[in-house]
């Protein structure tokens, strides 16, 4: 089953023909993923050849649906043009859109949330600014290094690429459904909660990992969500207990304003609704560690 | 990237938002000529403003009214120089003092939770506005505002009587809000606050204090450079910006650099967490150095990190995962070589961590390279653990060596 990405899903790349696109496209048909497709106005008939794979480009989302059925798009383009390619994507109604650029201004991720909304949230969207979708063993959309983990059990959330990396690395003896990363900027299209609910609905998951970060306050909600509806085990991580207020952390959503968005108030807020959270990596580790061996 | 009120309120001009007039005084010298001109043209009362991007500078002293050009002479004398929160007040903004019938809110900012933007809008102004909403809730309104629709006129004036102003200031303001809204969306704004938003006894609404957060991400299509504020920045994270370095400046001991924010501000508690037990030694930077982590992004890093004095050791924790390790130890060797050819060896321990895509790989050629400074630890505990009992124990000899 995995969630969101599973062995079956279609993949196209909207900026196949830059160098991020190429790079991370050919890894991901490495890794097993059906990279069906590409996008790009200007080579429109052309083919990229990733790794000696020929996959062709077309014009527009739409058309690249349409011609081979792809239901996943993975989103390489630079900050400048993402807007106008995640709206493109939303009205082709593709099913799910991973959004991996950094450095998109906040006022376009706001707009084409909206536009997403305004047509009923059909196309799922995760990031900007993540590292994408990984389910072992099924299927890679992303940047996410496919190596380091093997197939499992466990699901997987996270606001942070390296820290997830970490995490997949730790436990790779035991093994991931799906790992997702959902990006640290102010504004994301998929939250810890969505996540949560789809793996506590994912009979191939059997507990749960949550990373988060300071700033905003999603892992207070996820909190809540937790104590009312996740029956799995959870176990959280959050990074930033030594930020200081007023100072962005690398990513533009990770910043203390006030004493909201402090990392002792969302471990309180998670531990309250009964999920263990680590103290460091490690640590958090090791209790997914204890869960997975008494199951 | 925050702006200073007279900044705020230059972009407010631009947009037609009504401020009272001012000029920015570097010296007390300066704050004389400008109260001079403003007494020339029949207005000799200016308030005197202390620049920093910190609230809470009336009660702190920072803001004070003046009679004339001498009167502003004395009172920025007071006020340059003063320590307001941690602020150094470097400038001071002269304005052309306002009479002041009432005192409302008005704000345009990111609304995180529910993925839209939000006027926030109260006919009680001039103070904290979690302060009014904590004493006073029903006086705050809070309006969503779509980032397709924005805000026109109409929606203008639903903002402003959701706030309750009062008539005689409703048309003022909502054209001030319109204006303020094409502010906030043009510029790429993620907060616009006007407090107090000033109705005067002659039926004029302007701004009279303004707060503007630019979204830095937005720098490839906005002029935000120009509000670059380097005087009031700390040295080191300027010159880490000119290396185009994530760096941020923390008060500690422990250099911390590493791949992925998420991963360097857990490295930062981590290494917290250790130094409880060495002295209390703290991380004493954020640094990020991103997935691809080259020799040379690794040496203007080290080089960074190395140049704050405070520092007495260095954790390197990377996670290979695209890039993998042998490349990363790679980087590190010739980054450390790199720094001697420009004369600044490195003279405090470094302490590496490698873990990942080629981890074994990765630490065969940090051992063969048999550098004195470098230290490798594998796990990410044990290398926070070592960089901090490093740390303290260069810290106790440095004590020891000034006693």
């Amino acid at each position: 089953m995995a969630i969101f990405l599973t062995g079956q899903s279609r993949v196209m790349i909207q900026g196949i023909t830059g160098s991020e696109g190429r790079k991370h496209g050919a890894r991901m048909l490495v890794a097993g993923t059906k990279v069906v497709g590409g996008v790009n106005p200007r080579k429109a008939g052309q083919t990229v050849d990733l790794n000696g794979t020929d996959v062709p480009v077309f014009g527009t989302v739409a058309e690249t649906m349409e011609q081979t059925g792809a239901d996943v798009s993975v989103v390489f383009v630079p900050a400048s043009g993402t807007k106008d390619a995640v709206i493109e994507a939303i009205e082709a109604r593709v099913p799910l859109c991973i959004v991996i650029t950094e450095g998109i201004p906040v006022h376009d991720t706001a707009e084409f949330w909206a536009r997403a909304s305004a047509v009923g949230n059909q196309t799922r969207i995760i990031g900007p600014n993540c590292p994408g979708v990984a389910s072992p063993g099924k299927s890679n959309a992303g940047i996410i290094p496919a190596d380091i983990t093997t197939e499992g059990r466990i699901g997987l959330v996270s606001k942070s690429g390296t820290l997830t990396y970490q995490m997949m690395y730790e436990l790779r003896d035991i093994g991931f459904s799906t790992a997702v990363g959902i990006g640290g900027d102010p504004v994301i299209g998929t939250t810890h909660i969505d996540c949560l609910q789809a793996f506590q609905e994912d009979p191939e998951t059997d507990a749960i990992v949550m990373i988060g970060e300071i700033g905003g306050d999603a892992e207070e909600r996820a909190g809540a969500f937790i104590e009312q509806h996740v029956t799995k085990p959870v176990v959280g991580y959050v990074a930033g207990f030594t930020a200081p207020e007023g100072k962005t952390m690398g990513h533009a959503g990770a910043i203390i304003s006030g004493s909201s968005g402090t990392a002792q108030a969302k471990k309180e807020a998670l531990e309250k609704a009964g999920v263990r959270v680590g103290k460091t990596p490690s640590e958090t580790a090791q209790l997914v560690r204890d869960i997975m061996r008494t199951r | 990237m925050d702006l200073f009120e007279y900044q705020a309120k230059e972009i407010f001009a631009e947009y037609g938002v009504p401020v009272q007039p001012g000029k920015v005084a570097r010296t007390a010298e300066e704050a004389r000529e400008i109260a001079a001109e403003f007494a020339a043209s029949g207005h000799p009362l200016v308030v005197v403003k202390a620049q920093v991007k910190t609230g809470g500078r009336g009660k702190a002293g920072g803001v004070k009214l003046a009679d004339g050009p001498d009167e502003a002479y004395d009172k920025a004398s007071q006020i340059l120089g003063m320590d307001i929160k941690g602020h150094t007040v470097y400038t001071v903004l002269i304005a052309q003092a306002t009479d002041i019938a009432a005192e409302y809110y008005l704000s345009f900012l990111l609304d995180r939770a529910n993925r839209t933007f939000l006027s926030i809008c109260s006919v009680q102004g001039g103070m904290e506005i979690e302060e009014v909403a904590h004493t006073d809730p029903g006086a705050v309104a809070r309006i969503p505002v779509s980032p397709l629709a924005g805000v026109d006129r109409a929606k203008a004036q639903e903002i402003i009587a959701a706030g309750r102003i009062p008539a005689e200031a409703a048309e003022g303001a909502a054209l001030l809000a319109e204006r303020l809204w094409a502010m906030f969306a043009d510029e790429d704004a993620t907060l616009v606050e006007v407090n107090p938003m000033v109705l005067t006894p002659d039926g004029d609404v302007l701004a009279v204090d303004g707060k503007v957060t630019l979204d830095d991400n937005a720098g490839f299509r906005q002029e935000h450079a120009r509000f670059d504020d380097i005087s009031n920045t700390d040295p080191i994270e300027a010159r880490a910006r000119e290396k185009h370095l994530n760096y941020v400046k923390l008060e500690g001991e422990v250099g911390i650099i590493g791949n992925g924010a998420g991963l360097v501000m857990s490295t930062l508690d981590v290494v917290a967490y250790a130094g409880e037990r060495f002295g209390g030694v703290r991380p004493a930077n954020f640094l990020d150095i991103g997935g691809g982590a080259s020799a040379e992004v690794m040496a203007n890093g080290l080089e960074i990190v190395l140049s704050d004095p405070s520092v007495k050791s260095v954790f390197v924790n990377v996670f290979g995962g695209i890039t993998s390790c042998d490349a990363v130890a790679n980087g590190i060797v010739s980054a450390i070589g790199m720094l001697a050819d420009r004369g600044e060896p490195v003279d405090r321990p470094i302490v590496v961590r490698l873990d990942g895509n080629n981890a074994v790989e990765g630490r065969r050629i940090l051992d063969e390279a048999r550098i004195s400074a470098v230290e490798r630890v594998d796990t990410m505990d044990g290398a926070a653990a070592r960089a901090a009992e490093l740390a303290s124990a260069s810290s106790d000899a440095g004590a020891a060596k000034g006693a």
